[in-house]
């Protein structure tokens, strides 16, 4: 247990530097770098690479944005194994909907609870 | 990056000086500071999947996705109390690169946009930053897993 929340720390921390580097180095805005993490993340799934480093890091591979554009992809990939091309599209969501349906539903709640400062 | 111009003798000298000028970017400094705030939401993240898989039956492999929407509710009481500015502005991306920072994105722009009402402001304006990374999260997606497909259908895989 305790090797697990090591590796989480220490992947998690690389990923993160990743998007430091492409902040202070390449210059990209907020926007251009997780765009480009997320690719990667979709990229890597679709080579098979992804799902070893969750099963190595946990969380560290769970909870940076690339996994976003991971179980996007392998939503995907699982629904068209079974139902062919259809699934591509079908599948999509299958994976990641508590990501983007949390942050909807809590965006709203959020907005019903705060008000914006100055 | 723009396109390269002539310059004149004048604006040569003016880049030269502004260049001498410019506030040299902490990389090594940023670059550690993001290694210890992403790698402690990541941790943070590993206890909350543990608590799923011990109390909620999930497995390894699918106990990210409560995960996933615990740190998003997090990040949305950090958010709303102010407090995750702090945490951006110490931790650059270490605190924009994990879901809390695509969480925080979100809810953000709906809290500032409450304003302009529920419809117009918050609906219409909630996904403004978010946006690009659903769209190109989800494009790419669709181009990898539908070559991957093809690729299957065709033998090649």
């Amino acid at each position: 247990m305790l090797p697990m929340f090591f590796w989480a720390f220490v992947v998690g921390g690389l990923i993160c530097v990743i998007g430091q580097l492409m902040f202070d180095v390449a210059n990209l805005t907020p926007g251009h770098t997780m765009s480009i993490l997320v690719v990667a993340g979709a990229v890597l799934d679709g080579f098979g690479l992804y799902e070893p480093l969750v099963d190595f890091a946990g969380a560290g591979a769970t909870v940076p944005i690339t996994s976003f554009g991971n179980s996007l992809a392998h939503g995907a990939l699982m629904e068209a194994e079974q139902h062919g091309l259809v699934g591509v599209l079908t599948g999509m969501f299958e994976v990641t909907s508590s990501g983007i349906s949390a942050a909807i539903v809590f965006g709203f709640i959020g907005a019903l609870l705060f008000k914006p400062k100055g | 990056m723009g396109k390269k111009k002539e310059l004149s003798p004048v604006q040569e000298r003016y880049q030269e000086l502004q260049k001498k000028h410019e506030l040299k970017k902490p990389i090594l400094k940023n670059c550690l500071r993001a290694f210890l705030v992403g790698g402690l939401i990541c941790t943070v993240g590993q206890a909350i999947t543990y608590f799923y898989i011990y109390y909620f039956n999930f497995t390894e492999q699918t106990a990210g996705n409560p995960t996933v929407a615990t740190l998003i509710f997090i990040s949305m009481l950090l958010t709303g109390f102010g407090v995750y500015d702090h945490i951006g502005q110490y931790g650059g991306a270490g605190s924009a690169v994990p879901v809390t920072g695509f969480g925080n994105s979100v809810i953000s722009a709906a809290i500032e946009h409450r304003t302009e009402g529920f419809v117009l402001g918050v609906g219409g304006n909630m996904f403004k930053l978010a946006g690009t990374v659903l769209l190109f999260g989800v494009f790419s997606a669709f181009v990898v897993a539908l070559v991957r497909t093809l690729l299957s259908i065709w033998g090649v895989l």
